[in-house]
């Protein structure tokens, strides 16, 4: 008898862990159901790839970027319209895409945790605002001329064939 | 043959959900209909089976003991393999639940020759622990589609998941483990000729199913990728009550749907009930204390008792006429000769 007790109530404990996903959609505040406000780019309506692409497996096509760029030096990318693009994150991607309401709002709701692209990458300073950050130069206002971080590459170095890679593996 | 039919089992579900996923009706019912009856399925089967448990009658104190028990002063006792306390108890359904302290002792006996020979089997331990923790973790990892905005904690669990950050998406941990765990636990059944005898048709099944879920789930990852977003936001307005169809229906997320339902409506009916069952295990949960304190059965159903003497002092004429020897008072009149 004192036994049943502790199983009923270790049921319920089990049973509100089982339907926490239903407390927490009624109890909360928001609309659940809701996307994440990403913020498209203003100046473009095609990506590199189809959007239904880009949406599942934009990972796979930056990974293979890296390994193309960083390893085989090839910079150029043709995409499936006949474009021809740059294979650069910070350049091609960041040029149309802010990182903090289009990468991390997406990254946030689907809880993929912070992809380590960050760790090397920069965020073009066009699109850093409010930052401690100095103030933007000149050339700067063309974004895709622009970096953050001076003291890595030099703010005249556009161009990526100029800047510090190994142009192969030793 | 059981291995055979319950693949095929199955294999029948993988198609269910491929179809259904590939039309638009199965599209509706699989996403409108199937998850909520087998989670109601699921819930009620889980709690009507352990309240039953609950008001099975336990007459007896049975538990089961691998160590000196608790007696004089002078004799160490083995104070959490032979419990006498409740705290020791809790000590070792703990170990039990978490650690699977019993198959840690598991033997494997063998002919050799014509001696039998029992020795240590350490491998199906290890493999039911891989393959439970694991699951644990990628049943807990699947909240971050379920809640928003996602707990921290769900987040720390999938970041020490793809800890090693190999590969986009980065390569879970635990995906590994559980595949690698349930081939084992397979493998198991079909290459030792004795298990395979005692193996019935609900031990391959639930193997089968739970290797389809990972499969399916590892090909969605890793594989034929599919929209997140999309399912995120049908896994919230499933948690909404208020269902949207997927944005980008993949028959091949379908499939993983239709497993995980059919694994969640099975629950409560098959042997997966050790989840609740582990915990009401009698010759586990209850302190071996007898020789220190009185059971009494709480079940005991009054009984009218008709003790020799009164059935004597019924019949004592008829057994003094016949010339019976009685136990009573005046046993010593009834002597004949």
């Amino acid at each position: 008898m004192r036994d049943r007790v502790w199983i009923v109530g270790g049921l319920a404990v089990f049973a509100v862990a089982l339907t926490a996903p239903f407390w927490c959609a009624h109890l909360g505040t928001k609309n659940l159901a809701r996307m994440p406000n990403l913020a498209l780019p203003a100046n473009q309506t095609q990506c590199v790839a189809p959007v239904e692409y880009m949406r599942a497996s934009h990972m796979v096509l930056l990974l293979r970027w890296r390994e193309e760029v960083v390893r085989l030096g090839q910079r150029r990318y043709v995409a499936f319209n006949g474009k021809v693009y740059d294979k650069s994150l910070t350049q091609t991607c960041l040029d149309c895409h802010n990182k903090e309401q289009f990468c991390d709002r997406c990254h946030s709701y689907a809880g993929v945790s912070g992809p380590y692209c960050w760790n090397c990458h920069n965020q073009p300073q066009t699109h850093v605002a409010g930052t401690s950050l100095p103030p933007m130069q000149p050339e700067a206002a063309a974004p895709h001329l622009a970096f953050t971080s001076p003291s890595r590459f030099p703010a005249q170095a556009p161009h990526p064939q100029s800047l510090s890679f190994p142009r192969s593996m030793p | 043959m059981n291995a055979l039919y319950s693949l095929l089992a199955v294999l029948l579900l993988v198609l269910a959900g491929f179809a259904g996923g590939s039309t638009g009706a199965g599209r509706g019912i699989l996403t409108f209909i199937v998850p909520y009856a087998a989670f109601a399925i699921l819930l009620a089967g889980f709690c009507a089976r352990i309240l039953r448990w609950a008001w099975t009658p336990v007459p007896f104190h049975i538990p089961t003991t691998c160590g000196q028990q608790k007696s004089l002063p002078w004799i160490k006792p083995a104070s959490v393999d032979n419990p006498s306390t409740r705290g020791a108890v809790l000590v070792r359904m703990a170990m039990e639940i978490l650690l699977f302290r019993s198959l840690f002792r598991n033997n494997r006996a063998r002919l050799a020759g014509k001696r039998l020979t029992l020795s240590e089997n350490r491998y199906l331990w290890l493999g039911a622990l891989a393959f439970h923790w694991s699951l644990l973790l990628i049943v807990l990892r699947h909240l971050r589609l379920f809640i928003e905005p996602i707990p921290a904690w769900v987040d720390g669990l999938e970041r020490l998941d793809s800890f090693f950050q190999l590969g986009a998406p980065q390569l879970y941990l635990s995906d590994i483990v559980v595949l690698g765990a349930l081939a084992y636990l397979l493998l198991r059944r079909f290459r030792d000729p004795a298990v395979r005898f005692i193996s019935l048709f609900t031990d391959y099944f639930a193997l089968f199913l739970l290797l389809g879920i990972a499969v399916s789930g590892v090909l969605m990852r890793y594989f034929v990728r599919v929209d997140i977003l999309g399912i995120k936001q049908f896994a919230l307005s499933l948690a909404a009550f208020h269902p949207l169809g997927p944005n980008m229906p993949s028959p091949l997320f379908f499939t993983h749907l239709v497993l995980v339902c059919a694994l969640a409506a099975y629950f409560p009916f098959s042997k997966l009930m050790h989840m609740g069952g582990v915990f009401l295990s009698p010759t586990r949960n209850l302190a071996n204390d007898s020789r220190r304190r009185r059971h009494i059965n709480p079940w005991n159903h009054p009984v009218t008792k008709h003790t020799y003497a009164e059935w004597e002092n019924e019949f004592r004429d008829k057994l003094v006429g016949a010339g019976i020897p009685l136990e009573g008072e005046d046993a010593g009149n009834a002597h004949t000769n």
